[in-house]
C-alpha cells in the first residue's frame, strides 16, 4: 500500500460515517483498556498520516475512561519501507516517541490495515528505540489481503474487499471530512 | 528509466529541492538522537567516496551519513591508493563502475572532475568539493545550520569574510544564501576578491564596516600559502584587518551568528575566544552536515530512478 499516493478515486459506497468512527474508537479504547488492565504503562502510537489523529482519539477516549492522560506518539515509516526502491520521491517525516519506551505495552494506530507492511516496517522503526514489553495494533479498518503473517488486536470494522477494490479514510483533521469509502480506482 | 540524479553544484537544486533536503535533513537529526542511529533506508547500496584531497571532516562526514542509512561504504584515498602508481581518474572510475557502486562521492582538486565523472559512469554523483569551485553539500548544512538557529532566512544578511578568491564554499554557499532570499556580502582584501562580481553581491573591504549589518558572519580559511603568493602582504596585516576577534564581535548584532568550514586556523582568521563562544554555530555544523549528507543521499539514491507505483 502506498502511502500519500494519489489517486484519482471513484467512490461507491460509504461504509462508516461519522457516528460509526466516533463509536468504533470508543470500543477500541474499552477494549484496549481491558486487555491491559488499565493505561498506566501504555504508551499509544500513529503511524503517518491518519494513523496520527487517529491515535489521538483512542488516546483521548482511553484517558477518559481512566481518568489520566496517555502518552502520544507518531510514527514515519518512510525509512523501513520495503517498496522504497519502487517510489519516486520519498517524503520522510519527524518521527516523536514520547519519552522511554522500554517495557511499555505499545499499541500501533493505523487507519487501514491492507497488506501488513507498513505495520511491519513501523515494528522494526520502534524496535530502534528500545524495547517495548508488547506490542499491539489497532486499525479503523480491516480490509483483509495480508502478505505477512501480522493481524490486529483491536478493529473498528472489518471490510471484505477485492484487491481491484480502494479503501479511503477522511479524518476531519486531515481531510475536513469524516468517513470510510469504498471505490476503485479511476483512470 | 529516468536520467540517475546527481549533485554537482548547488544550482542542480531549485529552491523547492533545496527545501526538501533541508526538511528531509531535519527527520535524519532526529534519526541521529535515537539510541540506535540507524535506519535501514539504502540496505544494499554501495557508496564509494573518492578522495583526491585530504579531507578528514568531510570524508567522516559522509562515512558516517552512508553507513547511517545501512549504505556500505568503501573509501578511497589518494595517498593509500594506485593513483600512486598513476592510474587516472577515468580508470578508477570504471573500476568502481565494473564493482557496481552506486554513488561515488567525489573530492578533487581540479575543478569540474565530477562533471567529467558522471560522463564516464552511471553511478549518482556527489561532489564534496572540487578544486576552487563547488562544494554544494556544505551550502546546504550551512543553510541547514542558519536555519535552526534564525528560523526563516528570507532577508537576513550574511557576510563570507576571506579569501573568497580560492573558496569553492564560498562560492556555494552564496548561491545557495542567494536562492534563499538572502542579502550577500563578500568581504575580502581586493587581492582575494573574485575577478567578475557574482551577482546580487555587494562587495566590501572593511570587516568593521560589514560586522553591524550581518545576521550571519562566515569565515574562510586564511590559508598561509596566499602570504607567499603574494596576495597579502603579510599574515600579521591580514590578522589585523579581517581576523574576527571579541574586539570585532562587539559592534555585532545580537543573536548575530558566527560560522566557519572548518579547518579552522585559530589566531589567524578567527580567535579561539571567538570559535568557542555560544554565539559560534562551528560544531553545530559539524552536526548538521552529517544528517544534511544523509538526506542527499537518501533523495538521490533512496527512490526509484524513473517513478512508479508499489499498488
Amino acid at each position: 500500500m502506498v502511502r500519500g499516493h494519489k489517486m484519482a478515486f471513484r467512490e461507491r459506497v460509504r461504509v462508516m460515517d461519522a457516528d460509526d468512527i466516533r463509536r468504533a474508537v470508543q470500543r477500541i479504547a474499552h477494549e484496549i483498556v481491558e486487555r491491559n488492565k488499565g493505561a498506566a504503562n501504555l504508551v499509544v502510537v500513529g503511524i503517518r498520516t491518519r494513523g496520527v489523529p487517529l491515535s489521538l482519539r483512542v488516546a483521548r477516549a482511553i484517558g477518559a475512561i481512566e481518568e489520566t492522560e496517555v502518552p502520544v506518539g507518531r510514527l514515519d515509516i518512510t525509512l523501513y519501507r520495503d517498496d522504497l526502491h519502487t517510489v519516486s520521491t520519498p517524503v520522510v517525516r519527524e518521527t516523536h516517541l514520547p519519552g522511554d519506551i522500554e517495557g511499555k505495552n505499545l499499541v500501533i494506530v493505523d487507519d487501514v490495515l491492507y497488506t501488513g507492511r507498513s505495520v511491519r516496517a513501523a515494528m522494526d522503526a520502534i524496535m530502534d528505540f528500545g524495547r517495548p514489553a508488547s506490542i499491539q495494533l489497532a486499525v479503523l479498518v480491516d480490509r483483509g489481503h495480508r502478505e505477512l503473517p501480522i493481524r490486529a488486536d483491536y478493529v473498528g470494522k472489518n471490510i471484505p474487499t477485492s484487491r481491484e477494490e480502494r479503501v479511503r479514510v477522511a479524518l476531519e483533521e486531515v481531510d475536513g471530512e469524516e468517513g470510510v469509502f469504498i471505490g476503485e480506482e479511476a483512470d | 528509466m529516468a536520467e540517475r540524479r546527481h549533485l554537482l553544484d548547488i544550482d542542480d537544486l531549485d529552491r523547492e529541492g533545496m527545501e526538501r533536503i533541508l526538511e528531509t535533513a531535519r527527520s535524519f537529526a532526529e534519526v541521529l538522537r535515537r539510541p540506535i542511529k540507524k535506519v535501514p533506508s539504502l540496505r544494499g547500496r554501495t557508496v564509494a567516496n573518492l578522495f583526491y584531497e585530504p579531507s578528514t571532516r568531510t570524508r567522516l562526514s559522509f562515512e558516517l551519513a552512508a553507513k547511517s542509512l545501512s549504505a556500505d561504504v568503501l573509501n578511497f584515498s589518494a595517498s593509500t591508493s594506485s593513483v600512486e602508481k598513476g592510474e587516472s581518474l577515468k580508470d578508477t572510475a570504471l573500476t568502481l563502475e565494473a564493482m557496481g557502486v552506486d554513488a561515488v562521492v567525489i573530492r578533487h582538486p581540479v575543478a569540474g572532475a565530477p562533471w567529467l565523472l558522471r560522463r564516464w559512469i552511471g553511478a549518482t554523483v556527489l561532489n564534496a568539493g572540487d578544486g576552487m569551485h563547488a562544494h554544494p553539500t556544505q551550502a546546504l548544512l550551512d543553510l541547514f545550520t542558519m536555519r535552526e538557529r534564525l528560523g526563516d532566512l528570507e532577508g537576513k544578511t550574511i557576510a563570507f569574510v576571506g579569501d573568497i578568491l580560492h573558496s569553492r564554499v564560498a562560492r556555494s554557499g552564496v548561491k545557495a544564501c542567494r536562492a534563499m532570499g538572502m542579502e550577500v556580502l563578500l568581504v575580502a582584501p581586493p587581492t582575494l576578491m573574485p575577478p567578475s562580481p557574482m551577482p546580487g553581491v555587494e562587495l566590501i573591504t572593511s570587516l568593521d564596516e560589514a560586522i553591524p549589518r550581518c545576521d550571519v558572519i562566515y569565515m574562510l580559511r586564511m590559508q598561509k600559502e596566499r602570504q607567499q603568493e603574494g596576495r597579502v602582504p603579510s599574515l600579521e596585516e591580514y590578522t589585523r584587518l579581517y581576523q574576527l576577534n571579541v574586539e570585532r564581535m562587539a559592534g555585532a548584532r545580537p543573536g548575530a551568528l558566527v560560522m566557519h568550514p572548518g579547518p579552522m586556523n585559530r589566531g589567524v582568521e578567527i580567535t579561539a575566544e571567538v570559535a568557542d563562544a555560544p554565539y559560534a554555530a562551528i560544531t553545530s555544523q559539524v552536526t548538521a552536515g552529517v544528517a544534511v549528507r544523509m538526506a542527499t543521499l537518501f533523495t538521490l539514491l533512496g527512490g526509484a530512478e524513473g517513478g512508479g507505483d508499489a499498488g
